[in-house]
C-alpha cells in the first residue's frame, strides 16, 4: 500500500452517557488522551463498560465525544461522519450484508468509491488471497463457518486501504482454539499491510499475544499505557496488576534503602528487593508477586503455612498463608520437586527482582 | 456535565447528510400537515367561535339528545363488542397452542385469520341482513320467522365481533406461544389440575394482553363507520352522527365537535392501551419458551374447544360464502333458481362498475407504493438514527393509528375545503384525486410503520454499521442494505397498503366527489337502498381483487423474498 501511514491522536476525550436504570449522567469515557503511532497495533483492554468499545466507536464516529478532539493524522475529525473517515472497523458480530456475497460483500467499499472494474476485481482478489479465502468469493455469507466470516470481514475493512483499522472485539464468537489461530492471523495480515490497528478486547493473553501496545482502561479512564511486558511486570495500581495475569499482594513497610536494594518488613519479617526511584522509609508498600515468580524452600525465605496443594499437571497449585495474607503460587515441572502438603509449615523463596513495589 | 458539544457534532454530522435532512424535513411537513393539522383545526373549529375561545358548540352538541345518545350506544356495542371478540379470540388463540389439532382445522384457523384482511369492512352486515334479516334465508325460510330484525345494537355488536375476533386471536396467539411451558408443568407437577394452571398461571400472565386485546377491538369498534352504517338502522353511534351531522344536517361546526369527542375517546383509551398495557405486557412476557409445549390431547377437554372453534369458524365462513352467492340469486328473499349473472352484468352495464373499478384500483395502486416506502422511511428513522425531531415523527404515525376514519374525514373537510387555516392556501387539492390518495396514505401508514418498525428490530444495528463505515452515506445504506433485508416487509405492507386502500370508506365517504366512483361507496349506497344483490356482486369482484393481490404477494415473497437462510443469519446475529 502506497499510502503514507497515519496514527491517531485523542485530547482530552470524554462521552457522557444517562445510566437508563437512575436517569443519571455519568462518564463513559473520560478525559481519556492517547497517541497511537503510525503503524502500530494498538489494544484497549479492560473489563466491560470501561469505555474501551466507547472510545473505539468515537474514533469510527458512530459516537461523538462530548469534551476534546480527536486526531486521524493531524485532521480533527470530530465532526466528520462515518463515511467520511478513513478508518474501516471490523465488528463483534461481523455485520457482513447478508443478501451479498463474499465477492460483494468485499467489493461493497470500493464500488462506493467508483473504482474501475478491473481494479476493482484485481484488488478483491488480492485481499481475499490475503486472508486466504480464494475459491470462496461467489458463497454467501451464511454459508460460510464464523472464522471464514471474520476473514470477509477483515478482507472487507482491508480492500478500501483505510490509515486505520478498527477491531470491536473481534475473536469473542469464535471458538477458543479458532480465537488462537485468528488473532496470530490478524497479527500477520497487519504486520504484511503495515497499517495502523486499534482493537478492542477484554481477552488479556488476546491483548499480549497481538500487541506493540497495551491501553488498560478501567471505569472509563486509561491507567496505563505501555507494552505488554510493562503492563506485566510493572502495573502502576492494583487493578492492573490484577486485571492483567494473577497477582499476590503483600503490605510491606521500608526500613531500609541502599543504592542497589531496599529492605521491606513483610509479616514481621525483612525481605530484600530492587530498590525504586522514590521510595522513603518508613512507608508502606504494595507489593507484586506473580504467582509463578514464587517458590517454596524447606528453610530461609518467608516463613509461610500451606493451605492448599494441588496437582495440576504442568504445574503444582499452591496456597500459602503468609501471616495473614494469602499467596497463590504456581510452581512449574513439578515432576521432581518436592510436593508440599497441606498443613506443612515451609519458606516462601523469590528473589529481589521478583518484587514489583506499587509506587 | 455537559453533552452540549456531542449534540453540537451530532447535529453536524446530520446536516453534513442533505439526503436525509430533506427527508426529514418533508416527512414531518408531511406529518404535520395532513396528520396533526386536521385534527388542530377540529379543535379550533370547535373552541374558537367568533368572540375567542368558546364552549357554545360543545354546549350545543351536547345539548342535542341524539347525540347524547349517540355516545351512549356506541360505549355500549364498544365494550360489548370489546369482551367478546377478546374472549372468541382467546378461544381460538389457545386452541391453537395448547390443543393437538389436525390440519383441516388449522388451515381452517389461517383462513379465518386471513378473511378480515382481504374484506371489505362491510360484508358481514351485508351477509348478517341477507341471512337473518326479514328476508333472510335462515330467519326466513329456514325457521319461518318472518319479522326478525337484524338492524340496531345486536346487529352491530355480532358483525362487529366477528370482524375484529381475528385481530385479538392473532396478539394472544402470539402471546401464548411467549409464554414458558415450564412454568404450566412446574404447576402441573405440584398437583394443580388443568383448568386451575389455567385459573393460576396462564390467565394472569396474559391478562395485561387480555385488556391490550379489548382496548385494541374496543378502539376499532367505535371507530367503525361502514357496519353501523348499514346494519345499524337507528341506532346510531359516533361515527354515523357525526357523517349525518355532515351530509344530513350540513352542520360542519357541531360535526367537528362531534369530532373531538370521538377522538378523545380513542386517544385516552390508545393512550392507556399503548403506554400502560403494552409495558406490563412485554414485562411479563419476555422470554422466549425454551422448547416445545406437550400438547393437550385428553378428549374430554379437545371435543368441546374445537367444537366451539369449528362452529364460529364455519359461522365466519359461511358468512363470506353469503355474499358471492347473494349476488348470483335472481331475487333476494324471493327467488333462487337459477343462479344467475344478471347482478353483475347490471355492475359494469347500468351502475358504472368499471368507472368504479377502474377509480378504486389506480387510486389504491398510485397510494400503495407511496405509504410502503414512507413507512419504511420512517421506520428506518425511528429504529436506526438518532436526532431531536425523531421523537415527534414517531409519535404522530403512531397518534393515526388512534384517528377514526370519520374524524380524520371531518378534519380534512374543515381543513382543506377552504385551505389550510381557511386561507386557501392548497385549496387546490380539496375534491381531486391527491386529497383522497393522501387519505389513504394516511389510514394505512400506521400498519405498515409498525410492521417496519418490527421487522427492522431484528436487523442487528451493525450490519448498516458497516456500510456507513465503508464510505456509504444514509441514503446508499437504506437503499443497499435496509431496504433489501426487509424486502419482505415492504412487500407485504405494499399490499396491505393496497388492500386498505381499495376497502375503505370512514374517512373517503366525506370527501370524495361525484366525479369519483369508488367501490366501497358504492356497495354503501346500494346496500343503504337496500339493493343487495348488486352491492353483493360489488363485494365479491372487490374480494376477488384483494384476494388475488394477496395470493400474488405470497407468491412473490416466496420467490422474490429474502431467502430462510438470511432471515436466520439475521436473527442470530
Amino acid at each position: 500500500m502506497g499510502k503514507i501511514k497515519k496514527g491517531v491522536r485523542l485530547e482530552h476525550i470524554s462521552k457522557i452517557y444517562k445510566d437508563p436504570k437512575t436517569g443519571k449522567d455519568f462518564y463513559a469515557v473520560k478525559d481519556a488522551s492517547l497517541t497511537i503511532e503510525p503503524g502500530s497495533f494498538v489494544t484497549l483492554l479492560g473489563p466491560s463498560g470501561c469505555g474501551k468499545t466507547t472510545t473505539l466507536r468515537m474514533i469510527a464516529g458512530f459516537e461523538s465525544p462530548d469534551e476534546g478532539e480527536i486526531y486521524l493524522g493531524d485532521q480533527p475529525i470530530n465532526a466528520l461522519t462515518p463515511n467520511k473517515r478513513d478508518t474501516a472497523m471490523v465488528f463483534q458480530s461481523y455485520a457482513l450484508l447478508p443478501h451479498y456475497n463474499v465477492f460483494d460483500n468485499v467489493a461493497y467499499g470500493l464500488k462506493l468509491r467508483k473504482i474501475q472494474k478491473e481494479e476493482l476485481h484485481r484488488r478483491v482478489m488480492d485481499i481475499l488471497a490475503l486472508v486466504e479465502l480464494d475459491g470462496m468469493e461467489s458463497r454467501m455469507t451464511h454459508q460460510l463457518s464464523g472464522g471464514q466470516q471474520q476473514r470477509v470481514a477483515l478482507a472487507r475493512a482491508l480492500v478500501i486501504e483505510p490509515s486505520v483499522l478498527l477491531f470491536d472485539e473481534p475473536l469473542s464468537n469464535l471458538d477458543a482454539k479458532l480465537r488462537v489461530s485468528m488473532r496470530t492471523e490478524i497479527r500477520r495480515i497487519q504486520q504484511e499491510v503495515g497499517i495502523t490497528a486499534i482493537y478492542v478486547t477484554h481477552d488479556q493473553s488476546e491483548a499480549m499475544a497481538i500487541s506493540d501496545d497495551i491501553i488498560i482502561m478501567n471505569k472509563g479512564i486509561i491507567t496505563q499505557k505501555g507494552t505488554p511486558q510493562e503492563i506485566y511486570y510493572h502495573p502502576n495500581s492494583e487493578f492492573v496488576a490484577d486485571f492483567i495475569g494473577e497477582a499476590n499482594f503483600l503490605n510491606g513497610v521500608a526500613v531500609e534503602i541502599k543504592d542497589d536494594f531496599a529492605l521491606l518488613q513483610v509479616e514481621g519479617n525483612p525481605i530484600k528487593v530492587a530498590v525504586q526511584a522514590g521510595m522513603e522509609i518508613g512507608r508502606e508498600y504494595s507489593l507484586v508477586l506473580r504467582p509463578e515468580s514464587g517458590n517454596l524452600i524447606d528453610k530461609g525465605g518467608l516463613p509461610c503455612k500451606v493451605v492448599l496443594s494441588c496437582f495440576m499437571g504442568s504445574y503444582q497449585n499452591y496456597h500459602v498463608l503468609v501471616g495473614k495474607t494469602l499467596v497463590k503460587l504456581t510452581v512449574h515441572n513439578p515432576k521432581n520437586r518436592r510436593i508440599y502438603q497441606e498443613g506443612e509449615s515451609c519458606g516462601l523463596a523469590f528473589g529481589p527482582d521478583d518484587i514489583h513495589i506499587l509506587l | 456535565m455537559a453533552k452540549s458539544q456531542s449534540v453540537a457534532l451530532e447535529r453536524k454530522k446530520l446536516m453534513a447528510d442533505p439526503v436525509m435532512v430533506t427527508t426529514i424535513v418533508l416527512l414531518i411537513t408531511f406529518l404535520a400537515l395532513f396528520i396533526l393539522y386536521p385534527l388542530a383545526i377540529l379543535l379550533v373549529d370547535s373552541f374558537i367561535g367568533n368572540n375567542g375561545l368558546t364552549f357554545d358548540v360543545f354546549k350545543r352538541v351536547l345539548d342535542m339528545p341524539t347525540f347524547r345518545k349517540a355516545i351512549t350506544n356506541t360505549l355500549n356495542v364498544g365494550i360489548l363488542v370489546g369482551i367478546l371478540s377478546t374472549l372468541i379470540g382467546l378461544l381460538f388463540a389457545y386452541v391453537e397452542v395448547y390443543v393437538k389439532v389436525g390440519k383441516g382445522v388449522g388451515g381452517l384457523f389461517k383462513m379465518v385469520s386471513m378473511l378480515p384482511v382481504v374484506s371489505p369492512p362491510f360484508v358481514l352486515s351485508l351477509s348478517v341482513i341477507m341471512l337473518f334479516g326479514k328476508a333472510g334465508l335462515i330467519t326466513r325460510f329456514l325457521l319461518g320467522i318472518y319479522d326478525n330484525s337484524v338492524y340496531g345494537f345486536w346487529g352491530i355488536v355480532v358483525v362487529q365481533t366477528l370482524t375484529f375476533f381475528p385481530v385479538c386471536y392473532m396478539m394472544l396467539r402470539g402471546l401464548l406461544k411467549n409464554i414458558d411451558p415450564s412454568l404450566e408443568e412446574a404447576a402441573r407437577d405440584m398437583g394443580a389440575s388443568r383448568f386451575r394452571v389455567f385459573i393460576n398461571v396462564t390467565l394472569p400472565l396474559l391478562l395485561p394482553g387480555l385488556g391490550n386485546a379489548f382496548l385494541v377491538t374496543f378502539i376499532e369498534s367505535i371507530a367503525d363507520f361502514a357496519n353501523p352504517m348499514i346494519i345499524g338502522g337507528s341506532y346510531d353511534t359516533l361515527a354515523t352522527t357525526i357523517y349525518l351531522q355532515i351530509t344530513g344536517a350540513y352542520d360542519k361546526v357541531g360535526a367537528a365537535a362531534m369530532a373531538v369527542v370521538l377522538l378523545s375517546i380513542t386517544l385516552l383509551m390508545f393512550a392507556v392501551q399503548k403506554y400502560y398495557l403494552e409495558a406490563k405486557t412485554a414485562a411479563t412476557l419476555t422470554g422466549k419458551a425454551s422448547r416445545g409445549r406437550m400438547l393437550i390431547e385428553d378428549r374430554s377437554v379437545t371435543v368441546p374447544l374445537k367444537a366451539m372453534c369449528a362452529l364460529a369458524a364455519t359461522f365466519v365462513i359461511l358468512m363470506y360464502i353469503c355474499v358471492p352467492i347473494g349476488a348470483l340469486f335472481p331475487t333476494w328473499g324471493y327467488k333462487f333458481t337459477p343462479l344467475t349473472f344478471k347482478w353483475f352484468n347490471l355492475v359494469f352495464t347500468r351502475y358504472h362498475g368499471f368507472v368504479a373499478f377502474r377509480d378504486s384500483f389506480l387510486l389504491s395502486l398510485v397510494s400503495a407504493p407511496i405509504t410502503a416506502l414512507l413507512s419504511m422511511i420512517i421506520s428506518y428513522i425511528v429504529v436506526k438514527k438518532r436526532f431531536s425531531t425523531k421523537g415527534f415523527i414517531e409519535a404522530v404515525s403512531m397518534l393515526a393509528m388512534a384517528v377514526p376514519g370519520t374524524v380524520l374525514g371531518v378534519g380534512y373537510i374543515r381543513g382543506f375545503s377552504g385551505g389550510v387555516f381557511h386561507t386557501g392556501f392548497l385549496q387546490g387539492i380539496y375534491g381531486t384525486a391527491l386529497i383522497l390518495i393522501i387519505v389513504f396514505v394516511v389510514r394505512s401508514l400506521p400498519t405498515g410503520t409498525r410492521s417496519g418498525i418490527s421487522a427492522l428490530r431484528q436487523i442487528d444495528k451493525s450490519i448498516e454499521e458497516s456500510a456507513y463505515d465503508m464510505g456509504a452515506d444514509s441514503f446508499r445504506v437504506f437503499m443497499t442494505v435496509t431496504l433489501p433485508l426487509i424486502k419482505d416487509s415492504f412487500l407485504s405492507g405494499l399490499v396491505t397498503a393496497f388492500v386498505r386502500s381499495i376497502t375503505a370508506i370512514s374517512a373517503i365517504i366525506l370527501l370524495v366527489t361525484p366525479q369519483f366512483l369508488l367501490i366501497t361507496v358504492q356497495i354503501n349506497e346500494f346496500a343503504e337502498k337496500g339493493a343487495f344483490s348488486v352491492a353483493c356482486a360489488f363485494a365479491t369482484i372487490l374480494i376477488l381483487i384483494t384476494y388475488s393481490s394477496v395470493l400474488l404477494m405470497n407468491l412473490f415473497i416466496k420467490h422474490f423474498g429474502t431467502s430462510k437462510q438470511i432471515k436466520e443469519s439475521l436473527n442470530n446475529g
